[in-house]
């Protein structure tokens, strides 16, 4: 079970927490114009990588807040977890 | 042997004083408190314990702990009955019952040992080979497999007991309370930190309670009694002894089994049989131990052939010898000490075989010096005896160690130990995902690099003397009491024995007899899934060369001990076998749980009516006294229908419907999902999530809307009013509330956080009442003074706040019945007085109770959807006949692109209809069941579509359907087929509303 | 709905009073590690602002005796009448005395809403069950994965999480004086209260369960 630190109420247990997917994905603004293999990629379209990922938190059983996270695909490790609208921290090297 | 016989008069930590009868076999037995189920057998003479699981040889007593692959027992009778249990690690209580394994009819004469006789029919991946074939015999050869393999049995009746888990958080957990761990958990706990000690034995000191060593010049036990007294005084430390870490997971995340009163014969009244607890810890450090290796020689699985060190236990700690004279067989210096122990507690020690060509260390000339006989250079090339030993042959080792065959020796004795070296515990290090070296001089796994926030010490770290250990246990458990921000300091070492000098191991995984291994008995690997040195050589020349294939093909590693005496062995023999190192062999992954757990401690107390969380609604308790049958639905638990005497639920669902149709219906619907939205910003929020307009909804009114998902396909649906200006109540599906809420919360906090909108779950404020029926405005007015109920003063979808029967609510001209329907919403406090007044008040106007299967018809008459029956996540508003409430021309909202995807646009897309059946079809269609235009075509048959929602409608007097219909609206009056099983129903297509299309009765 | 006066004559239920927990209630302590009790009906607002806005926050304070909300998340406030607990950045659970609900959320409305602040009366929602005496924190650790030790949990904390797999707001009440045993109110969703009662119940088996008067 990962302990998960929400950016607001301090490391917490993973079953207080959902996983929302990928982090900084934008909604189109202009989805009505682009064609529906670009919106398709949009929707559908996720990294999976063997590594450091990107993505997003909800703490459901806690205060409610989506927040992003860079975690470790593998080892599960957590290189940050911070606010929306914060910016996107850099990757570690390894 | 008669029984008492190998229990010494004196010594061991047992208690005298506490004399214990327990039953083996059908046998009675005593011992002492203290003891072990395994040393209080030894002491009673007890050798032969089981039968091994694929020869059904005899087998007797191995080790003294955890590792232990043969002694496996049943223990308790009945709904207690647990099997596989090790004798080394039940701790003996008054009136225990145990019985052995693998045996029929009885332990001493087993007819399954008729495989032994047979066993060259039995090679390694024999199950494989033999019956494989046809495929689907496997089921029918795995009923007669199992039960000639047998694990023991599981009890078929429901367990009694009660489990327990529980969440723990500390600053340093120290696993393992041997010399190491004790240090380190001084060093950590000395600083304040929160630090948990655990145990799997039921005395904590490991290997010190069974030492001869003097430290600070007293027994090494007194140092552990100090050291404990000491951790116990200290407020923030937790010792838990019983308590086996079994799994580490994910950010020191550790599991812990302790049993709590499975050793007390008379448990406290609420005390759990076990308990998991779920350690958090911010560092671990893990002294675990070492596992003493056997030797693989011949017919090295007879009673009476032990673990050196185990013997060595078994007397100091528990005063038993475990016979009289003994061989022992080593390749490493450490036996001589159990050796020169052994001797000390008054065993008569036969001889010492040794491998090594001409051993000299310390200890072997301090054998060599007491007169103990050492025969260097040799080899025991086979055991005599076949339910206890009787002695061995000893032969000289040929210098290229092929074969023994010279200076052939006879040696009399009731028992072999054997030191093969010692194996690190590294299961739990692996478990977290540490990365592992291999150690040529001890041909071990040790810990490498870790990966967790943890450290390794004493002799699961590699260390093999004491000194090392204690050492090392200071120092991590000060470390690790650091790393949590506490001032911790290593204590210095207390005065120890000097370190001896210990010569070289010798490795030689298979020890050479007079004839080839494989020959004249056998070499076992890994006692407990009966896996031989012959057995790994054949599987390496059948080309199994990854150790993965070998483990699968051979089992070697599995079962309940999962290899713990037979892992590296077993490696060794493959790595020689292909020419390789043993560290390009590899090791196999560990994976938790490090011993057995029983499922009823991985379930804890969520059993029978704690199992799951139930919510029930502030009406509940009349639902349940008025005999309702209750459905669950997610959490919730509501009333499904409302059986009268003699009623069945077809009989009662007519008698439901028939009434709130005809006269008046009296509905639960608290469970509906209710968000309150506030905010300058909600109207406009509103827009982006829902597919049509609420900024020009008026205060007071009502909207039915949709929601989508960005992909274009329905999400939830509900009806949502204007309460304020800024102010709306949202109602969702009763099973989507929380998913609603949190993908709202999501878009308003991440996507629009410019947007000033507060939402509050407000589901459970409220209970919510529903009158429906003819007869509802009449039954309310009864009720209310302050509410004009006139259709012109209180249209369909508006609101009106005031009291009904003296109780403040807001009433809501909604219906999901398709009839005249008011919705009351009131203080959930006030629910039932609410529900208990209209009931009073509607006595004369045939008010009925109606459950949800008769709400699901009502709804299902007049063509209503439900989110999650008509929908599967790949309908959209048009396909449900909905288009219209789709505002294109908002300039965004949820689902608005995906809507245009072209396969949302598609023609020929499954489309909502309703279905009457062919004349004489009383049975309605099963949901589910697809829809053809030809049932003569030879399947699979082209499919138009399924049937979402089927009932009998008492309103039409026959079976009616929903289903979603390629193209359906333009094969309105088409016919159509259900091929079921048992026959084929012609369906006509027609409008999904079969009551009231023009919707007098909803706006009257 | 607040025609307070004329729905005084309703009877109301409690989440819990199938239990007959006033019956069962004893007065003294007695050996019991654990003590249960509930408190129904409890007033509890859910209160929305910005707490970098002094408006809102002075206009809180005018409110509630003076106090501010907190802005150190999972930490409340006892102001002598009211309790004030820190539910999210810009989110805080007022609780109050049975029936000052109607009252307290027109005054914090008015107080608020021109700084942008929002109350919703969510009393009904949830009742309180306390869980208290001298293995409060080991019955809770059954089902609770937080860390309630007091140098992680102090007097005075908060927290939402889980109890038994129900969602929870838990508020520790006791002040930390020495031989005052802990107390924790644990503010949960009405539809769970028989669950949540029923398991704690259980659990507290090995050290004895007594119940108290609310
Ligand atoms: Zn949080």
């Amino acid at each position: 079970m990962l302990l998960i630190a929400c950016p607001w109420c301090g490391p917490r247990a993973e079953l207080e927490f959902r996983c929302g997917g990928q982090g900084h994905l934008t909604r189109l603004t202009d989805a009505m114009e682009v064609s529906d293999a670009e919106f398709a990629r949009y929707l559908y379209m996720r990294d999976n990588p063997k590594g450091w990922h990107y993505e997003r938190w909800n703490h459901v059983n806690g205060c409610r807040r989506w927040f992003n996270a860079v975690r470790h695909t593998v080892t599960h490790e957590f290189h940050a977890t911070y606010k929306p609208g914060e910016p996107k921290p850099d990757l570690p090297r390894s | 042997m008669s029984n008492g016989e190998l229990r010494l008069p004196t010594g061991g930590r047992i208690d005298r004083a506490q004399p214990l009868r327990f039953i083996f076999d059908g046998a009675g037995y005593s011992g002492y408190a203290g003891d072990t189920l395994a040393s209080a057998l030894l002491a009673n003479g007890v050798r032969l314990v089981g039968r091994s699981f694929k020869y059904h040889r005899p087998r007797g007593i191995l080790s003294a702990g955890a590792e232990e692959p043969n002694a496996l027992v049943e223990l308790g009778n009945g709904a207690r009955r647990e099997p596989n249990l090790r004798a080394t690690q039940i701790e003996l209580h008054d009136g225990l019952v145990a019985s052995s394994q693998n045996r029929w009819p009885s332990l001493d004469l087993d007819i399954g040992a008729i495989n032994n006789l047979a066993s060259r029919l039995l090679p390694s991946g024999f199950y494989y080979k033999t019956f494989m074939w046809p495929p689907s015999f496997w089921h029918f050869y795995e009923h007669f497999i199992r039960r000639a393999a047998g694990m023991g049995r599981a009890a078929t009746e429901p367990d009694p007991d009660r489990y327990d888990h529980r969440y723990e958080h500390c600053d340093v957990l120290v696993v393992g309370a041997g010399p190491a761990g004790i240090a380190a958990a001084l060093a950590a706990g000395r600083s304040g930190a929160r630090v948990v000690l655990c145990d799997e034995q039921q005395e904590m000191g490991g290997d010190l309670l069974a030492s001869m060593a003097l430290i600070d010049g007293a027994p090494a036990a007194d140092w552990v009694a100090r050291a404990l007294g000491e951790l116990g005084a200290l407020p923030e430390v937790r010792l838990l002894p019983r308590a086996t870490a079994f799994g580490y997971y994910d950010h020191n995340a550790v599991a812990i089994v302790e049993r709590v009163a499975d050793h007390l014969a008379r448990p406290g009244p609420g005390l759990p049989r076990q308990c998991v607890w779920h350690v958090r810890a911010r560092r671990v450090v893990l002294a675990t131990g070492a596992i003493e290796r056997p030797l693989v020689f011949r017919d090295n699985d007879r009673p009476g052939v032990m673990l050196a060190n185990a013997a060595r236990v078994y007397l100091r700690r528990y005063a038993v010898a475990c016979g009289r004279r003994a061989v022992l067989f080593t390749n490493n210096d450490a036996a001589y000490g159990a050796a020169l122990d052994l001797r000390a507690g008054g065993m008569d020690i036969a001889a010492i075989v040794d491998l090594r060509a001409d051993p000299k260390g310390q200890r072997t000339e301090a054998a060599r010096a007491q007169g103990l006989r050492v025969l260097a250079g040799r080899a025991v090339i086979g055991v005599q005896g076949s339910k206890a030993v009787s002695g061995v042959e000893v032969a000289r080792l040929q210098d290229d160690a092929s074969a023994a065959i010279l200076d052939r020796e006879q040696i009399a004795c009731d028992t072999v130990l054997m030191s093969g070296g010692w194996t690190p515990t590294i299961h739990l290090f692996s478990q977290s995902g540490g990365k592992l070296r291999f150690d040529t001089e001890t041909a071990a796994f040790v810990p490498d690099r870790a990966t967790q926030a943890l450290r390794s010490a004493g002799a699961c770290n590699g260390a093999t003397r004491l000194s090392d250990c204690l050492a090392q246990g200071a120092a991590a458990g000060a470390a690790a009491a650091q790393d949590a921000g506490f001032a911790a300091a290593a204590p210095p070492l207390p005065e120890l024995d000097p370190d001896l000098d210990e010569a070289p191991m010798r490795h030689l995984w298979v020890v050479p007899s007079d004839a080839p291994v494989g020959h004249k008995g056998k070499h076992f690997v890994d006692f407990q899934n009966d896996v031989t040195a012959a057995d790994i050589r054949l599987a390496s020349r059948e080309g199994y060369r990854s150790v993965e294939h070998l483990k699968r093909y051979t089992t070697t590693g599995m079962g309940t001990d999962q290899g713990k005496t037979s892992n590296v062995a077993a490696l060794a023999i493959l790595a020689e076998a292909t020419n390789a190192s043993i560290p390009q062999v590899g090791t196999t992954t560990f994976r938790p749980p490090y011993t057995p757990v029983t499922m009823g401690a991985l379930t804890g107390r969520t059993v029978g009516p704690l199992l799951e969380p139930a919510r029930w609604t502030p009406i509940h308790r009349w639902h349940v006294r008025t005999g309702a049958v209750f459905e669950n639905t997610g959490q919730w638990q509501r009333a499904r229908y409302y059986p009268m005497a003699g009623e069945d639920m077809h009989a009662a669902v007519e008698r439901e419907v028939r009434a709130a149709r005809n006269l008046v219906g009296l509905f639960d619907a608290s469970t509906l999902g209710k968000i309150d939205v506030k905010g300058p910003d909600s109207a406009r929020f509103l827009d982006l999530v829902y597919t049509n307009s609420w900024s020009k909804l008026a205060i007071g009114r009502s909207r039915y809307g949709l929601m989508l998902r960005d992909d274009g396909y329905i999400y939830d649906d509900g009806v949502t009013t204007r309460l304020g200006p800024e102010h709306f109540l949202v109602s969702t599906t009763s099973g989507n509330a929380a998913p609603v809420l949190s993908f709202m919360e999501d878009l308003l906090q991440t996507e629009w956080p410019h947007l000033k909108v507060r939402l509050t779950s407000v589901t459970e404020q409220f209970a919510v009442v529903t009158l429906s029926g003819p007869m509802a405005r009449r039954l309310l007015a009864e009720l209310t003074r302050d509410i004009d109920l006139s259709p012109q003063a209180f249209p369909f979808m508006t609101l009106r706040a005031g009291t009904v029967a003296g109780i403040p609510v807001r009433v809501f001209r909604v219906s999901f019945t398709g009839d005249l329907s008011f919705e009351i919403q009131a203080r959930a406090s006030h629910g039932l007085a609410l529900w208990h007044a209209c009931l009073a008040v509607g006595e004369k106007y045939g008010i009925t109770p109606y459950g949800l299967e008769a709400m699901h018809v009502l709804r299902a008459e007049k063509g209503y959807i439900i989110v999650g029956q008509e929908t599967d996540g790949t309908a959209t508003p048009d396909d449900l006949g909905m288009g219209a409430m789709v505002a294109h021309a908002k300039p965004d909202f949820i689902g608005k692109r995906g809507l245009k995807r072209a396969e949302l646009l598609r023609p020929e897309r499954k489309q909502l209809v309703g279905l009457r059946l062919a004349d004489g079809e009383h049975k309605p269609l099963p949901e589910g069941a697809h829809l053809v235009n030809d049932p003569g075509l030879p399947p699979p048959m082209p499919m138009l579509g399924h049937v979402t929602s089927s009932y009998y409608s008492p309103t039409v007097g026959a079976p009616i359907a929903l289903a979603m219909i390629k193209n359906g609206r333009a094969r309105m009056g088409e016919e159509l087929y259900a091929p079921l099983p048992d026959r084929v129903v012609r369906a006509r297509v027609v409008a999904p509303c079969f009551f009231d299309p023009e919707g007098k009765r909803l706006h009257g | 709905m607040d025609s307070k006066g004329m729905a005084d004559a309703i009877p109301r239920l409690g989440a819990l009073d199938h239990l007959g927990l006033a019956a069962r209630a004893h007065g003294e302590k007695g050996a019991a590690g654990v003590r249960l009790a509930e408190r129904r009906f409890l007033a509890k607002l859910n209160l929305r602002g910005d707490p970098n806005d002094h408006g809102f926050m002075g206009a809180v304070a005018s409110v509630l005796d003076g106090f501010e909300p907190r802005i150190i998340p999972n930490t409340a406030v006892h102001t002598g009448r009211f309790d004030l607990l820190w539910l999210g950045p810009d989110e805080w659970l007022v609780v109050a005395a049975d029936g000052a609900e109607a009252e307290l959320e027109a005054r914090l409305t008015a107080a608020v809403a021109p700084h942008g602040g929002t109350v919703t009366d969510v009393s009904e929602s949830r009742t309180t069950i306390v869980v208290s005496g001298p293995n409060a924190r080991d019955v809770l650790a059954k089902g609770c994965p937080l860390d309630l030790h007091p140098r992680a949990f102090a007097a005075g904390a908060c927290a939402q999480s889980l109890v038994a797999k129900v969602g929870v707001i838990l508020h520790r009440t006791d002040t930390a004086a020495p031989g005052e045993p802990a107390r924790f109110e644990l503010h949960a969703l009405r539809s769970f209260a028989d669950y949540l009662w029923r398991f704690l119940d259980d659990a507290g088996q090995e050290y004895g369960v007594t119940v108290m008067e609310g």
